[in-house]
């Protein structure tokens, strides 16, 4: 069904690898500020972002509250513009329609523009294991799939490496998949960017059947619509034959007139420009221009679970920015890849284990993920209320099975989370305990009643909040209830991260 | 209203429909009986505009974000276009340039030595457009605030592969009357049916330590021509 990255080790320990990955760390820091301080600049020019903002909530909220009457609509405009509506409870099924559609073909590879949906899914595994190649051509997922390796961010998949890392990925492997880089390629941007261009080039001018996502779905017109920057969307959507297009289906908008918000909102955050260099949008299929065949996989894979909770609901909202992963300082340590999902940084704590549930040491890890510190509700374009679906998260975990006793303090102690440094310290009292002396050892309050139950590994809150305000003393790795904890030295209390740094500076006004 | 007797004939293929429409609506359950997707209340309180209307003003603002894109932009009368084409085709060194269906005589009137690849009757193959050295198209309209040109695939624009494969495109955008300030001005002039493309400065990519880098897939070099009255 849905997909955990085989192996993945819950976050508190997959962060603390990625943490001592300088390189990763370094990469990541550069490239999260630089752009946070770019997207500040662009939605300051919008003296409306709030009311802009408002709106892109309210028209996603209105959608979801009404699904089933705006995925119908759809299914009826795209059916009627041409295209086929086909319908996957789940990734499995996803990949099969898409596999079937392109097995109709003939054809053996497709290529894929970036897609989320697709990379939830593990599509391009299942085609391979079907006999049928992909070729991922954004630049971005070209690096990550040429050096065989996981996105770690959802605009820039390869934000984790840096240039001369892509040198060498790019001679060592682009050979094994088509042409080869150019002799004497350097390591600046240009350079790599052309490499590309030419790798892809005759990839795309005999390509037959293309993948991609959608970021926006008109309801009332059957318009799909694809945001990208580069052109290799444009190239697959309009070259091949036949487009397979797999979406969530919490990618309805109900009209038209909505993009003028999205498209307003979704370029600044993401990109901090005033408009991201091409937009495609098409509407079924078109006499003359583009592919003959057109097909829609609406895909469900968790999000109807999600859209049950009305909480947890709003995390369907997401227009997959990228703006609160920018500014997030656990994400600005840990890296993508801790998140152990294709959903990283605070979206991803609450998305994923809302699309897979809570039973994974993972996806249970995840809402404890973040210090509630709230920059991701400030920068996201669609008011998502990040923290508040975390704590909704933290007690379900709490809730289930095995963690009775955690339920009871989590109800008797709502205070404690409403307070952050109450918090900060009750966590880390409750796991520097349980490091010497792992097991139910009572502390008084809530607190104590989180380490009498503190036997399995499955809620590490307090471990990674005590990790992550020990980092801002220069002080302890995270560790798990299964490893060594080191406290924290006396002045390395909680530090709120967001108000000393790593937080854009940004008000009400320009906050977007 | 949407029915369910409105699925098409191609849709035999629909796989789990009824279990995710089924899924969607026991989510829904709580929501009252009887309400409309319009009781949901939507505010648009944002703007419409952002800038100074003024049609001269508006040109201006669109060359200036165009050209922070790294576009570059030509402003000329109408009188004046063939000769700016012929200019920009010439300084390309350009030997072939695509014309699509319907693009103004006039306009290529200027232009020697340059063979016209019209795509008529026999489309031009992708490997003819990638060999081609420009193309020159008008646009349905512009958007100042963002910097945007819209492409509808309408006459003088053609399908959107003859924007796309090109290495070097030309685009011609007659002011006043085809630039709006903004997207709420854009949206309800465009034709959601049609094709679009919206282009706002040649093909760039973040993706290598977030630096924007000019020239990915689609055309590395756009020349806007702004028409008009000034
Ligand atoms: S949660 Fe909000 S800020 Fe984060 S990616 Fe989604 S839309 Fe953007």
């Amino acid at each position: 069904m849905s997909r955990t990255f085989v192996g993945m080790p819950a976050f508190p320990r997959a962060a603390r690898e990625a943490v001592r990955d300088r390189t990763l760390r370094n990469n990541l820091r550069r490239a999260t500020h630089t752009i946070r301080e770019k997207r500040a600049g662009a939605v300051a020019e919008l003296a409306d972002w709030e009311q802009l903002r408002q709106a892109g909530k309210e028209i996603k909220d209105r959608t979801l509250r009404h699904l089933d009457h705006y995925v119908l609509q759809l299914e009826e405009r795209v059916t009627a513009a041409g295209g086929t509506v086909h319908w996957a409870a789940d990734a499995t099924e996803a990949n099969r329609i898409v596999a079937e559609l392109v097995r109709a073909t003939g054809e053996r590879e497709v290529v894929k523009v970036k897609s989320m949906a697709t990379q939830e899914t593990g599509l391009n595994e299942a085609l391979a294991a079907e006999g049928i190649t992909a070729y991922e051509t954004d630049l971005a997922e070209l690096i990550v799939q040429l050096g065989r390796d996981r996105p770690s961010h959802i605009l820039v998949p390869a934000i984790h490496r840096n240039r001369s890392e892509i040198w060498d990925i790019f001679r060592a492997e682009m050979g094994r998949w088509g042409r080869p880089a150019p002799d004497g390629l350097g390591d600046e941007p240009a350079e790599l960017a052309e490499a590309a261009r030419l790798h892809l080039r005759e990839k795309f001018l005999r390509a037959r059947v293309a993948v991609s996502g959608a970021n926006f779905m008109v309801a009332e017109t059957g318009t799909l619509v694809v945001v990208e920057s580069e052109g290799n969307g444009r190239m697959c959507l309009t070259l091949p034959e036949t487009l397979i297009t797999v979406a969530g289906i919490e990618k309805v908008v109900p009209t038209w007139r909505d993009l003028e918000v999205f498209l307003q909102t979704l370029p600044r955050s993401s990109t901090a420009e005033r408009m991201n260099p091409y937009t495609s949008t098409w509407t079924g299929v078109r006499d003359g221009d583009g592919p003959r065949h057109f097909h829609l996989v609406l895909l469900d894979n968790g999000r109807t679970a999600t859209l049950a909770d009305e909480v947890g609901r709003q995390a369907l909202r997401c227009i997959r920015c990228s703006a609160c992963l920018n500014v997030c300082p656990v994400y600005e340590r840990a890296g993508g890849h801790a998140y152990g999902s294709v959903y990283p940084g605070p979206i991803g704590a609450i998305l994923s284990p809302q699309l897979r549930g809570t039973e994974s040491g993972i996806d249970a890890s995840l809402p404890y993920a973040s210090s509630l510190c709230g920059a991701c509700y400030e920068v996201c374009p669609v008011a998502i209320d990040i923290p508040e679906v975390l704590v909704e998260l933290r007690e379900r975990v709490a809730g289930q099975a095995g963690h009775r006793a955690e339920r009871a303090a989590m109800r008797a102690g709502r205070w404690v989370l409403e307070d952050p440094a109450r918090l900060a310290r009750a966590q880390r009292a409750a796991s520097a305990v349980r490091g010497l002396v792992p097991r139910r050892i009572p502390l008084p309050g809530p607190a104590g009643a989180w380490t009498a139950s503190r036997d399995t590994p499955q809620v590490p809150a307090e471990s990674f909040r005590a990790w992550w305000a020990g980092r801002g003393a220069g002080g302890a790795e995270p560790g798990g209830p299964d490893q060594d904890r080191r406290e924290p030295g006396p002045g390395g209390g909680r530090r709120e991260h967001g108000t000393d740094r790593g937080r854009p500076d940004h008000g009400t006004e320009e906050e977007r | 209203m949407t029915t369910e007797a409105a699925r098409g004939p191609g849709t035999a293929a629909g796989g789990s429909r009824e279990l995710v429409l089924g899924r969607i609506r026991a989510a829904l359950a709580g929501r009252p009986p009887g309400e409309r997707p319009g009781d949901v209340p939507v505010g648009r309180g944002y703007l419409d505009v952002h800038t100074d209307e003024d049609p001269a003003a508006l040109a201006e603002l669109l060359a200036r974000h165009l050209t922070e894109y790294r576009a570059a932009v030509h402003r000329t009368d109408r009188s004046g276009l063939p000769a700016v084409l012929a200019g920009l085709l010439a300084a390309r060194g350009s030997r072939t340039v695509v014309v699509p269906p319907g693009l103004p005589g006039h306009w290529l009137a200027g232009t020697t030595g340059v063979e016209q690849l019209h795509d008529e009757k026999d489309l031009l193959t992708p490997a003819l457009l990638d060999a081609a050295d420009s193309v020159v198209t008008g646009c349905a309209l512009a958007v100042a605030e963002t910097g945007t040109l819209v492409l509808d695939a309408g006459p003088g624009q053609g399908r959107r592969a003859l924007t796309l494969v090109p290495d070097h495109h030309i685009c011609v955008v007659e002011a006043p009357g085809q630039v709006v300030a903004s997207l709420p001005r854009a949206l309800p002039r465009l034709d959601p049916a049609r094709p679009l493309t919206w282009i706002s400065g040649p093909s760039a990519t973040s993706d290598i330590e977030l630096d924007r880098v000019e020239g990915v897939h689609g055309p590395r070099t756009l020349d806007v021509v702004i028409t008009g009255p000034e």
